[in-house]
């Protein structure tokens, strides 16, 4: 099967996983515990792409008609 | 007698819901019972019975005999039934199931090989650990897995399990299919280990499996279940009462027959009957079986459905608890009042109080208050002095004393009066508009009086609409509501970036009117209408001064302006020309206003109306300020009502007359119409009819003879609105924008037009055709509801009949569609009503979880905003150029 790049397609946004430092800045930034972000199953396509593993975060960079860039973070969990 | 509550409030840490186990019940129980009657021929409760008085005392005077308070100190004590033989708890049938089905018959251990247990195991194990709430997901699949056909534990074969609704269970052996009694499968139950129960997604420590097959069943107390005297002394027992009493008789007689040693078939009979009965008393709507009944042939109402639902505890009683401070009356319209006023009749005003603390400053007037007490408007109900008793003003023969005795500390609960904050709610409560803070004003009269401008907020209007008003009772309930919820905070609604409080009806027609070009007035038109409207100054200079002095409405609407106010708009009478000439339209429908002088145009829906983003009103909202936008449409718009009501506006179907020569255009039209169906046709019998792609033949013809009668109705109505008069009543009001469309009044004085039924032509009725009036298999526009005649020709039997069906499914299309919107904002609100936007711009759930990084993914407040965006280009570059 050839392997089709998500990234590619336009409507897909971008999204890359976050080290274990933007992790904790990210954790102080917020306040939070890392399942207080909201979850992305790990067999969601982006996880898989992206090569994502249960426990890590993920960036997702949105276009967004007025902000310009909406930034949000999934917290990627198994099943 | 006020028990101070102090020290006994605790806030609930969390809540854990766990299976009652027979040892709990019988710990929890003061009394086991063993007969199925209440009361004795005395009148006393049966030792043993469903009244026993160890069950907490319900009758005033008595001790309770376990904790030894009396009624309404004692909470009631839970007894115990044992049960002759088990029973399924029905609520759990289906997960017993399940689990039947997972686990060995012989051993209890899961039906997975040895490798995938351990591998579950240690999957559970760290789920356990990292996502506590994943367990669930993870027993789900472990339950589909777990389906081997042999034990890998005991070698045992596995048979097929069939779960038959409510409570049966059957299992396919090769001998046969036997039905599994409750106690084999609380047997089977019993025997998996606790290691396993946890793989299936239970805690062994508060929900071990075989608990969901009772054994012991909890009797509730009779606080719960009280029975009430009637006047003719007989007493009448709750439902739940009669279906314990059920569950008993059957209970006592199985053990009777089991101890005497009666057949099998026997006791299996009495055994499915008890399961029945204990069944119908968890849940008597359980689908599959009867609902239990009343001897009147009443189906029971036992304790899920004391519950469920919009009558249940949850939805009845909890959340929907009456409350005190509160009124409901009829509202009715008032123009005179401010948008933020609400009209309260006095006799409400005598019954809603506030507390106000005496203090020096205001002891005075206390004491005026408490003289007049309770039935003088200005005065009191109640004093509450400083040690908490409280006074009631209502009995005391000299309230002068009491006026005088009235010192610094006390509180007086004073009447409302004008100017006190309260709040206003309409139901259905469906946006924050809804419920609105309003400023008292006490008038005679029964009815709740509001500005008609607030109308379209609460969605009011005055055929009978009631409405509830609140009184907050501490200052900062007061505060808050003052700066947040009064009305002019809501001009702005938060659904599209636009006023949603504005003119509506004759508020427009009267700003057309007055801001027409030909409407001059003389200087006593002028100061009447600017004196009704609260305006204190100078008459401008006027703008025709030879032969007589005049002034225009526009000149007159101008001093209601903003100084400094830039504007320019399109009027709703707009013709939509190819080349707008902007100042210069001959309609007068560009509007333009220039350092707060209306110079061109006139106001109408599109300036000031009610839901008009981009408008004049939305620009005097943004940039001034809501003080100012109140005090525009207190006084500017009270002037336009002022014109209509002196000018007179009215509106009768004579005056909806056509001349000759239009009825005849209108008249062709139609005829050219009725050819062109005829046409259509004569070509669809002849088969040159071409089918229009993803269509059958029959719905071409359907459809392009909707369009044909679709199109001159619209020509139709075209021509009549070109041949009415300009100062046509009806004309004005659809032109302004004000009430109506083109489309109502081409029905008054062209053409009904087509009658649809869910957007087809008529078609049902007799075999082949509509009513007996037509041929069979006639397609003609005609037969199938189109309305050649207008309201006023007045429509013959036939195309009344159409109308009235037409007319019957938007009725029945508006009731179907509010009952299914309701239940869908209720499950929307349920979803939603916990989140909340925090200081640092996320939306959080109570725990802290977060929904959106930013509220909206960009933090937009969409009533801040200009209809969505963030800047409005448009006006910025206007503001550049006029500089």
């Amino acid at each position: 099967m050839v392997k089709f790049d998500i990234f590619k397609h336009e409507l897909v946004p971008k999204a890359r996983i976050l080290s274990k430092e933007e992790v904790e800045n990210l954790k102080k930034t917020y306040g939070i515990r890392k399942e207080q972000l909201p979850w992305i199953r790990k067999n969601d396509p982006m996880c898989k792409a992206l090569g994502a593993k249960p426990g890590d975060v993920i960036m997702i960079i949105r276009k967004s008609e007025i902000a310009g860039e909406a930034i949000a973070y999934r917290y990627v969990v198994p099943w | 007698m006020i028990m101070s509550l102090e020290g006994l409030i605790k806030s609930i840490g969390s809540i854990k819901f766990e299976i009652l186990s027979p040892d709990t019940i019988r710990k929890m129980s003061v009394a086991n019972i063993v007969t199925a009657d209440t009361y004795d021929e005395d009148g006393l409760p049966i030792d043993g019975g469903l009244m026993d008085r160890r069950l907490g005392t319900i009758e005033p005077g008595q001790k309770c005999q376990t904790c030894g308070n009396r009624i309404g100190q004692c909470p009631g004590h839970f007894g115990h039934i044992e049960l002759a033989r088990p029973v399924i708890h029905a609520g759990f049938a289906k997960l017993i199931y399940l689990i039947l089905k997972t686990t060995c018959w012989n051993c209890g251990r899961i039906l997975l090989s040895k490798e995938d247990y351990e591998k579950y195991r240690r999957l559970m194990e760290k789920y356990k650990q990292k996502w506590p709430q994943l367990r669930y997901k993870l027993a789900e699949r472990i339950i589909k897995k777990a389906k081997l056909q042999k034990c890998p534990y005991c070698d045992k074969e596995q048979y097929k399990i069939k779960f038959e609704k409510p409570t049966t269970y059957y299992e396919e052996r090769p001998e046969g299919t036997i039905k599994l009694t409750p106690s084999e499968v609380r047997a089977r139950l019993e025997r998996i280990p606790d290691e396993d129960v946890e793989l299936l997604g239970l805690d062994p420590k508060s929900a071990r499996p075989e608990w969901m097959v009772l054994t012991v069943l909890p009797v509730p107390p009779p606080v719960v279940r009280p029975s009430i005297t009637l006047e003719t002394g007989i007493r009448s027992e709750d439902d739940l009462t009669h279906k314990l009493v059920d569950i008993i008789r059957i209970n006592e007689r199985l053990k009777e027959n089991i101890n005497a040693g009666a057949p099998q078939l026997i006791i299996e009979d009495l055994w499915e009957l008890l399961q029945y009965h204990v069944t119908t008393y968890f849940n008597n709507e359980t689908s599959g079986i009867p609902p239990a009944r009343h001897r009147s042939g009443r189906p029971l109402r036992t304790l899920t459905q004391r519950l469920k639902g919009k009558e249940g505890r949850f939805r009845s009683n909890l959340s929907g608890k009456r409350v005190d401070f509160s009124a409901r009356t009829v509202i009715s319209p008032d123009p005179f009042l401010s948008i933020n006023e609400v009209g309260v009749p006095i006799e409400i005003a005598k019954v809603l109080t506030i507390p106000e603390r005496v203090t020096k400053m205001n002891i005075e007037e206390m004491r005026r208050l408490v003289e007049n007490g309770p039935d003088v408007h200005p005065g009191a109900n109640y004093i509450i002095r400083p040690d908490g008793r409280r006074i009631d003003l209502r009995f005391p023969k000299d309230r002068k004393a009491i006026a005088n005795s009235l010192d610094v500390g006390y509180i007086v609960e004073r009447h409302i009066r004008d100017g006190d904050i309260v709040l206003f709610n309409r139901q259905p409560s469906l946006h924050r508009m809804s419920i609105m803070a309003h400023k008292v004003r006490v008038l005679p009269y029964k009815t709740f009086r509001l500005n008609l401008c607030v109308c379209p907020p609460y969605n009011a209007d005055f055929d009978g609409d009631e409405m509830n008003l609140h009184v907050p009772q501490s200052e900062e309930a007061r505060a808050e509501a003052l700066i947040l919820m009064l009305v002019q905070e809501q001009i702005l609604s938060p659904r599209y970036g636009g006023p949603i409080i504005g003119a509506i009806q004759d508020y427009i027609t009267g700003a057309y009117l007055l801001t027409k070009k030909d409407t001059l007035l003389t200087r006593e038109e002028a100061s009447q209408l600017l004196i009704a409207a609260g305006y204190e100054g100078d008459l401008p200079p006027p703008a025709i001064k030879e032969p007589k002095e005049l002034w225009t409405g526009k000149q007159l609407v101008s001093l209601f302006l903003p100084k400094d106010l830039n504007y320019t708009g399109k009027a709703s009478i707009c013709n939509k020309c190819d080349v707008c000439k902007k100042e210069q339209c001959p309609y007068d429908a560009y509007v333009v206003i220039r350092n707060g002088v209306l110079i061109s145009g006139v106001l109408d829906k599109k300036s000031i109306g009610a839901g008009q983003p981009e408008s004049l009103l939305h620009r005097i909202v943004k940039d001034y300020g809501t003080d100012v936008a109140r005090e525009f449409m207190d006084k500017a718009f009270r002037l336009f009502l002022a014109y209509i009501d002196s000018r007179g506006f009215s509106l009768g179907i004579d005056e909806e007359e056509l001349p000759k020569e239009a009825k005849e255009m209108i008249r062709e039209v139609i005829r050219e119409a009725e050819e062109n169906t005829m046409k259509l046709i004569e070509m669809y019998n002849e088969g040159l009819l071409e089918c229009l792609p993803g269509r059958t033949l029959e719905e071409t013809l359907e459809t392009k003879i909707m369009q044909v009668l679709e199109d001159a109705r619209e020509k139709a109505g075209e021509i009549a609105s070109k041949y009415l008069k300009s100062s046509n009543s009806a004309l004005i009001m659809a032109k302004t924008g004000a009430r109506g469309s083109l489309m109502n009044l081409a029905h008054m004085v062209a053409c009904v037009g087509q009658q649809s039924i869910r957007g087809e032509r008529v078609t049902r009725g007799y075999l082949n055709r509509t009513l007996p009036h037509f041929k069979p298999g006639d397609l003609g526009a005609k037969a199938h509801g189109f309305v050649y005649s207008s309201y006023k020709d007045r429509l013959n039997p036939v195309e009344f009949f159409f109308h009235a069906m037409g007319g019957r499914e938007g009725l029945v299309d508006t009731a179907v569609r509010t009952s299914q919107s309701g239940y869908m904002q209720r499950r929307l609100i349920n979803a939603l009503q916990d989140l909340r936007v925090e200081y640092d711009g996320t939306v959080r759930l109570p725990n802290g979880s977060i929904v959106q990084f930013k509220y909206g993914d960009d933090g937009v407040d969409p009533s801040k905003s200009y209809h969505g965006k963030t800047v409005n280009v448009d006006k910025i570059i206007e503001e550049v150029l006029n500089k």
